[in-house]
Formats: structure tokens, sequence, C-alpha cells
């Protein structure tokens, strides 16, 4: 893998710091006029999804990390691991649910996403941004309210809760923001 | 096509710099500051290990000279002053390679001026008096605040800027979130100066409020003169807002022998450290040997100062045409 020079981090480098995986998010120069020159970076470990900060003197570099960003089917959950598949090649991925982590409430079988592969094998796991999900469970509502303000809780076949306006019944598929976990709208079958 | 033929900054923009350059020269005619011209190229560099400059190449065949764009006017301003010219300051290009983010483009307008029989703190006076003048009429700075680095460093972090305790400092970033800093400043004193008040000082400086800082520790000298009183700090002012570094200014270093000897011990590291050959200039040398009167210099990044005055964001957006426009 080439090594990158702190003059080529930029947003969306995907570079080893510290044994694991990274994703460059933002790199500012800092230079006192009459002294030494840094690179205060911006990172986010691709494993963890942790952000840090981390100062390099500029000119140093960092080697490249393999990781690639693939769009993949999910096919199913056989209790151990979840199985993933490159649509064009139907080459399949197995993820442990660690790396499927926050997502696996958002994947229902069939559904597109896209899965970050480190090395060819999977780090995590990034559910479409919008998804349509059926409710298998919220309390009935009041009949008449079509505002939507208060609203309750309404569980998703796929597991996740998501507060819903107390117009949308059980059994009604909804359009679900999986980067906030909010309600956008229900959906017509 | 992409729009990158137009300039990058708006009209508004441009008017603010005229009208800015105006303010300064119509403020030192006032004062009977003379305006100035040295040459952008010229045989020899600055030998700062921590400015790399630029070259090229001067034809006139059958030879070829390298020539040195300024990384500052300094030493050539510092010839006209041991020759005789009083007071004087120049708006110039200034150049420095490798140096491009937020806060940086390679080339940069500054403002260098020197006045004759003036000390440090007569220096900082005309400095808020100067930058008072120009913030006026955009945002109204509140007063000016002067600290010794010694004191501004031990107030954020309780370490000695002067002393240098390894375990001190050590303890320091671990506590602050910065370990990195331990392998990239090791034993290096002046390094971890650098470190520390880059990150963690610096950024805290002169809200709304020219903040100037003095005293800086000997071992960040630079061109200035070693305090006659504490043989520990220079007499070199640095002044901020709102985070920003604007500029520098000194107690000019008047021994040759001293220049001298500091000319070679930046040689001597910049061969160790393996960075392109300075050349050192020898005309200062003689001038300092000739006399260079008593007096502070100061210099002041007017593109920085540009981003405060518009509230911009980077440098990128008060230049017309910034390096990737070029």
């Amino acid at each position: 893998m080439a090594s990158y020079s702190t003059n080529e981090f930029k947003a969306g480098l995907k570079v080893m710091l510290d044994n694991d995986p990274c994703a460059i998010i933002e790199n500012e120069f800092v230079k006192p006029g009459k002294g030494q020159a840094f690179n205060r970076v911006k990172i986010r470990n691709l494993k963890t999804g942790r952000v840090i900060e981390r100062t390099f003197k500029s000119g140093e570099s960092l080697d490249g990390a393999d990781v690639v960003d693939v769009e993949m089917q999910y096919l199913y959950n056989d209790g151990e691991f979840r199985h993933f598949m490159v649509p064009d090649t139907f080459e399949q991925y197995q993820c442990d649910e660690k790396a499927v982590g926050e997502a696996s409430k958002w994947l229902k079988d069939q559904d597109s996403c896209t899965v970050t592969l480190w090395n060819d094998a999977p780090l995590s796991v990034t559910p479409a941004n919008f998804v349509e999900l059926a409710i298998t469970e919220t309390d009935p509502g009041v009949r008449g309210d079509t505002s939507g303000g208060g609203g309750k809780p309404a569980k998703l076949e796929t597991g996740a809760v998501v507060r819903v306006p107390l117009f949308v019944q059980q059994g009604e598929v909804i359009k679900v923001d999986t980067r906030t976990g909010e309600y956008i709208s229900r959906v017509k079958e | 096509m992409p729009k990158s033929w137009r300039p990058a900054c708006s009209i508004e923009l441009m008017r603010l710099r005229a009208r800015m350059l105006y303010d300064i020269r119509h403020f030192f005619s006032k004062k009977d500051v003379l305006e100035v011209e040295t040459p952008v190229l010229g045989f020899s560099s600055g030998t700062d290990p921590q400015l790399d400059f630029f070259t090229t190449e001067y034809g006139l065949p059958p030879q070829q000279h390298r020539l040195f764009l300024q990384t500052s006017p300094e030493f050539a301003m510092k010839r006209l002053l041991a020759a005789g010219s009083g007071s004087i300051y120049q708006i110039c290009k200034a150049f420095r390679n490798g140096e491009s983010g937020r806060f940086h483009n390679p080339e940069f307008t500054m403002l260098e001026w020197y006045r004759i029989g003036f000390t440090l703190p007569q220096l900082m006076d005309e400095t808020a008096e100067l930058i008072g003048l120009l913030f006026k009429g955009h945002r109204t700075l509140d007063t000016a605040q002067r600290f010794s680095y010694q004191e501004l460093f031990q107030r954020f972090t309780e370490l000695d800027p002067l002393a240098f305790s390894y375990q001190d400092y050590c303890a320091y970033a671990l506590a602050n979130h910065t370990p990195e800093a331990v392998s990239i400043c090791g034993y290096d004193h002046a390094l971890w100066l650098d470190f520390i008040f880059s990150h963690k000082i610096q950024p805290q400086l002169g809200e709304n409020a020219l903040c100037m800082v003095y005293d800086y520790p000997a071992c960040q000298s630079s061109l200035a003169r070693i305090n006659a009183g504490n043989s520990l700090v220079s007499d070199r002012v640095e002044v901020f807002i709102n985070g920003i570094e604007l500029g520098n200014g000194y107690y000019e270093l008047t021994d040759a022998t001293e220049q001298g000897r500091r000319f070679d011990e930046e040689i001597g590291i910049r061969q160790q450290r393996k960075q392109p050959v300075a050349v050192k200039d020898k005309h200062l040398i003689a001038a300092l040997e000739a006399g260079l009167p008593e007096c502070s210099g100061m210099a002041i990044g007017l593109d920085r100062l540009l981003i405060l005055l518009s509230d911009s964001a980077s440098i990128q957006e008060v230049l017309n045409f910034p390096l990737h426009r070029a």
C-alpha cells in the first residue's frame, strides 16, 4: 500500500493509524510564523467509529489502508453471522454482529446497504439512508389525530423502535431516515 | 468548464483591501515613516530552518545564477536603515515554500516597518494604534492586551516555558490529550513550546482584541535581541487577534558578530536536517558592521488582517487568486 504525507491528507483518505484503519475527516495546517509546522488531523477509527484528533509534524506520513465501500444486498441472518452479496458478481461476505453494529436494526432481507471492506474483510455496515419497514407493534392511535404532534413508539419488523404519529397503525409500512432514526412518512402499498 | 478563472473573493473584499492599504499608507505618511521598495528576488536567502524558500534560475547565457524569492524583506530593509534611511515601511509580497492551509498561502502580502530609536513597548503602542485605526468602522475591538510569554504559558498550562522539565512537559501532554507531543518533541524544548503554544494557547488569544505577547523565550529569539535584564528571554513580540497570529516584532539585533553566529548556527541545523542549502546574506552582516541604528521592527500579514476585517474563514477567501487559481 502507498504511503501518504500530511500534505496529501484530505477528507475521506483511508490510512493506517495505531494498526487500525482510519478515515481522515479534517486536516488543519498549523504553523507559528517562526516555528515548527504541524498538521492537526481529525480522524475516524473505522473499527470503533470513534473520532480522535492527532497532531503530526508536517511532512510525516502514514500508510494507506485498503478500505473500500461496496454496495451489497443483505441476504439473511444465520444466528451467528449476517450474510451479504455483491449483486453484480454474486460474491458473498459474512459479518459478525460487531461489524454490523447499529446497522442491524435497519437491515431487512433483500435490502441494499453499504459494506465497508478492509483487506477484503467486512469492517462495518451502513444501511441505506432511507428504509421502508412494517410496524409489528404499536398502540392503537386516537381516531382523528392527523397532526403528528406527540406521537407514540412503534416497533418495526427489524426490531428498531421509532416514534410515529398517533394515526399510524400496526401493520402499516413506514419510511424511516436511518441517520436520525426518525419517521418520515407512511408508504402506500 | 470550472469557474476557476474567476477571482475567489468578492469585489467588496478587493475594495476592503484597497482601503486597508490606503489607511496604512496614510498612517505612516502622517508619522513621516518613508515607504520603500526592496528586491523580491536576490542572491541570498534567509537561513531560518523553519522557513522554506523558493528558488529560481536567472539565465544570462552563458551564465546561470540561482536566485531566491524573499521570505521577508527584513535583510534589505535593515541595509537601508544602516545606510541612514531613517524609519521606513514596506508593503510587499513574501514567499514561503510548502505553506498551505486555512491561514497560509505560499505567496502573501506583508507589511513590515522599522522605527529608529523605538523600544519594543513603543513599537507595541504603535502597533495597537495602527490596528485600532484599521478596524475602525468594521468592528470595535476591546482594549489591547499585553502579556509576557511566561505568564501566559503558566496561566494556561502551569508549566514554566523558560525552564524545560521533560517530565513536567510530558505529564502535561498526557493529561491534555496530546500524547503524540512526547514522540514529536522529545527533548527539544523549542519544539515543545511551539507544540503547546500553537495547540493549547494561541487559539484562545485575543478574543475580539489585539493580544500582544512579549518576552519570548531565548530559544525562540529568531532575529530579536536577547533581553538586557534577563538572558532567558528575548525582545520579541507576537500579535494575535481571535487566535490568529498576525505578526511578529523585534527589538532588532544590531551586533554583526552575533548575527553571523546565528546565521552559521541555522545553516548548521539546515545541513543536519538535509534542507535546501541557504546562502547567507553577506551584505546584511556588512551593514551591521557599518552600524545599524537602534530600532524595533514589526511584520504583519495583511491577508490575515483582511480575514479578520471581513470575518472570513480562510486566507483563500480574501485573495483574488489563491495558489490553486493562480
